[in-house]
């Protein structure tokens, strides 16, 4: 045997399967990470990603059959805490950082954590954090506020963290999602140094060309279900996202022409800071995509569509009208509804049933001869909305916080619909939704346009838009730079433009 | 009995049977140990005491379902307690005819209502914390009475507004149906109004409110105006009954009345609560109260009973929703 043996995986595991209430999140996937390897975890929204990190960190359990690995050792169980000390550290979106502590307290405030009570070594919780950063080739502000860095400086703390409890395997969840180019190419060369240093990397992203940059191996799960694992020299961004969407994926695009008049027509709308210059138009029957990075400024777009924020500049016309929209209430009353990107926090009150959730924009509707709301009116509301969206629900008083992403989705669009709106602004409306209900909203949305609604989907999933729109929109710092035709525009380069 | 609580539940909401069965123990310790206490004497006197503070409760009701606070009750109270007792001092005192008191009774009104919406206009505009405000404005109404009435006592009112705190109606305490008529208003503003409804959803998560079309700033100013119309009408409820008026009477009420509003099934957290579960609470509160009050007991141990009663519908609520959840989980 040769002096230097094979460095053990960082990870193996094979025959992972998790069901949730009856459902497959994950089918018999196996994962391997190599030691000091950079390894893409690729697969669209819902396809089990988080699902598998999760079961990876201890967070759930697998069901029984599988085989766990972690350099070497075998598990029958994880939890969290071995997850932690084998050395295995996840970067979450959220990153979960305390804004009000310095950067050095961010970093190395485990090292002060124990069972018994004893003072904090300043100088020694410095010391620790200068080595971690120093170990990525960063160089930060120890005193800093966290809050005050941007985004980008916060995702070094948090791996320097990550680095301070010894981590050998980093989970990063997507983390260029809110990154410019320049911040993303950064964070990227950290990552870099991180496997020269011997510490595997596990990159969770959608965005094909940076996964193809930055790892060796990616593997690419498709409804809970392993796609295969591949080696990415030689694969290219379209093959890529064939293997991501399945193969069915390029003959389906829905894009037709529309049929019906100009609805709203936006002329050189402009807000300082947001967007600028933005014109176009939307026919009734059309379903126009509207897609970008994340801070291109369509979500202030909807707010100002929708009456809630102001324009400095331009028009908004609805049927040849000019609309002068001083609130949103003013909005849904000429009939433009607008389903929010959070869900969670913006779209549905959580704790409220489902059908108070449903009449909430219409109580108008609901009120009865004597200015009192009706409870026969909003039952009936509630039954044929229920029934028109097919929204699975158990009884209408239940918390509108017990249903799946996808019904809760269809309360929302439910809410809205019952409005009778002319323009239905929906922002990111699969965020949190799985693979099978998507295809449900987008039905809906589709059946929607046939009857003649004028639909604006915004989403920063280009494949979205390609696949569901008969138009699409890039917008990038706050200016719609091009339009496509999903019919001669490919997709692959829609995204190489996007993820530019 | 499960199918009587499953109907009473659904009827009234799901606090209400466990409240009942807490009154109706409550009823059968006290009737069982103190003496008098299944008496009409004893139900007459409880009949009166109580509209005070049901009154002040329904105050802090509604703020509490919106999220929100309202810690300046007593103090507007008082208040308009004092616009009426002005007004009639300048009509005459205790010759002071009808007119006089309407006009009182209209102004302190005003009063009321004056000083929520200027709370609610704040806490919509300016954002700041109901509590904050409350306080402030708590503190600006305590500081102005005493100023007015130089710390002492306003008295001196016709004999005839004895009727309105001391007198019956076919039997029934006056103060009672002026409880129970506000009570019901604020029953059908609250379950069958528009109003009500945006107040829940406030309560429950004012952006997602707003982001569907709900008023909010409009609904916060009504919720504390209308608050501090209730507050009014305590205020010349207390005035009837003492025949006199000084800033700070009824102090003692401000965190009994968050305390029924608890009691009464009223989520801390707002987005729910209910009138029926509240009322029901307030009556246990003033039955356990005269009960300990005939068995000799010091006034200050019925406030530690209250205490305990709280805590210890907290322990039963919380064990409830397991039973409840293992039987869900077990199905």
């Amino acid at each position: 045997m040769p002096a230097d043996a094979p460095p053990v995986d960082a990870l193996r595991f094979s025959g992972i399967a998790k069901i949730f209430g009856g459902v497959k999140a994950l089918d018999d996937v196996s994962f391997t990470v190599g030691a000091g390897e950079v390894h893409c975890l690729a697969g669209e929204n819902g396809c089990g990603k988080s699902t598998l990190i999760k079961i990876v960190t201890g967070v759930y359990q697998p069901e029984p059959g599988a085989r766990m690995q972690i350099f070497g050792q075998d598990y029958a169980q994880i939890s969290p805490t071995q997850a932690r000390k084998a050395g295995i550290a996840v970067i979450w979106q959220d990153l979960a950082l305390f804004a009000e502590m310095t950067v050095a307290e961010n970093i190395a405030f485990e090292t002060m954590l124990g069972n018994r009570p004893r003072g904090v070594s300043y100088s020694r919780l410095r010391t620790a954090a200068a080595s971690a950063l120093a170990r990525l080739d960063v160089d930060l502000d120890l005193d800093a506020r966290l809050g005050d860095l941007p985004i980008a400086q916060r995702q070094i703390v948090a791996i320097a963290r990550a680095l301070v409890s010894d981590a050998r395997l980093i989970f990063m969840d997507e983390p260029t999602a809110s990154l410019t180019q320049s911040e993303t190419d950064a964070l990227l060369s950290v990552v870099r140094t991180l496997s020269a240093r011997g510490v595997a990397v596990v990159f969770v992203s959608h965005r094909l060309a940076e996964v193809l940059e930055i790892s060796s191996r990616v593997t690419v799960l498709r409804d809970g279900k392993l796609v295969g694992v591949y080696p990415t020299e030689g694969m290219t961004q379209s093959r890529l996202t064939e293997l991501m969407t399945g193969s069915s994926f390029a003959q389906d695009v829905m894009a037709r022409d529309p049929t019906g008049s100009d609805v709203l027509r936006v002329d050189d709308l402009s807000r300082a800071g947001e967007y600028e210059g933005v014109s176009f138009t939307l026919r009734g029957g059309e379903v126009l995509g509207l897609t970008g990075l994340i801070g291109a400024g369509r979500t202030e777009l909807c707010h100002t569509l929708f009456g809630m924020t102001p324009a400095d500049r331009g028009r908004i016309s609805l049927n040849g009208r000019e609309l002068n929209l001083s609130s949103n209430r003013d909005a849904v009353a000429e009939g433009i509804a607008y389903v929010s990107e959070d869900r969670l926090a913006l779209g549905l009150i959580q704790p409220q049933s489902i059908s108070d959730n449903t009449v909430l924009a219409v109580l108008r509707r609901i009120t009865g001869g004597v200015g009192l709301l009706s409870g026969q009116k909003q039952e009936a509301t509630v039954a044929h909305w229920m029934a028109e969206l097919a929204v699975k629900i158990g009884k209408p008083a239940d918390a509108v916080s017990t249903l799946s992403g996808g019904n809760q989705q269809r309360v929302v669009l439910a809410k809205w619909l019952a409005t009778q709106p002319k323009v239905l602004l929906l922002d990111c409306p699969t965020v949190g939704v799985d693979v099978g209900a998507r295809a449900g909203i987008f039905r809906i949305v589709r059946q929607l346009a046939e009857k003649g609604l004028a639909i604006l989907l915004v989403s920063d999933e280009v494949p979205e838009v390609y696949m569901n729109a008969d138009r699409v929109l890039h917008m990038a710092g706050g200016r719609i730079v091009a339009e496509w035709d999903p019919r001669r525009t490919g997709l692959s380069e829609m995204e190489a433009a996007v993820y530019a | 009995m499960t199918d009587l609580y499953r109907r009473i539940s659904t009827a009234f909401g799901p606090e209400v049977p466990g409240l009942l069965g807490f009154l109706a123990l409550v009823l059968v310790v006290f009737g069982v140990f103190a003496p008098n206490f299944l008496t009409g004497a004893n139900f007459g006197s409880i009949a009166f005491q109580l509209p005070e503070l049901g009154l002040l409760t329904l105050a802090m009701l509604m703020p509490i379902i919106s999220g929100g606070f309202n810690l300046a009750v007593i103090y507007t109270a008082n208040m308009a307690g004092l616009t009426l007792a002005f007004v009639l001092n300048q009509y005459g005192g205790v010759d002071a005819g009808l007119w006089p008191f309407v006009i009182g009774v209209v102004l302190a009104i005003g009063v009321g209502a004056l000083s929520g919406a200027v709370m609610g206009a704040v806490i919509a505009y300016v954002g700041a914390h109901p509590i904050l405000v409350s306080l402030a404005m708590m503190i600006f109404l305590r500081g102005l009475g005493e100023f007015l009435t130089k710390g002492g006592d306003i008295s001196g009112f016709p004999p005839w507004m004895a009727t309105l705190g001391h007198g019956t109606l076919l039997g029934i305490p006056v103060p009672l149906i002026l409880f129970l008529i506000c009570a019901v208003l604020w029953h059908i503003l609250l379950t069958h109004t528009r109003h009500g409804f945006s107040v829940r959803m406030i309560g429950s998560n004012i952006r997602a409110a707003a982001y569907s079309g709900v008023h909010t700033k409009r609904t916060l100013i009504l919720i504390y105006t209308l608050s501090g119309v209730m507050c009014a009408i305590a205020g010349i409820l207390m005035l009837s009954r003492f025949n006199s008026v000084r800033v700070g009477h009824g102090e003692a009420l401000l965190l009994v009345t968050v305390l029924a509003c608890f009691l009464g099934g009223v989520d801390p957290f707002g987005g729910f609560g209910r009138v029926l579960p509240v009322v029901i609470a307030l009556i246990v509160l003033q039955v356990l109260s005269s009960g300990l009050n005939l068995l000799g007991a010091n006034q200050h141990l019925s406030t530690a009973v209250w205490g305990l009663f709280l805590v210890g519908v907290m322990v039963l609520r919380w064990g409830a929703a397991r039973i409840n959840e293992r039987r869900r989980k077990g199905s």
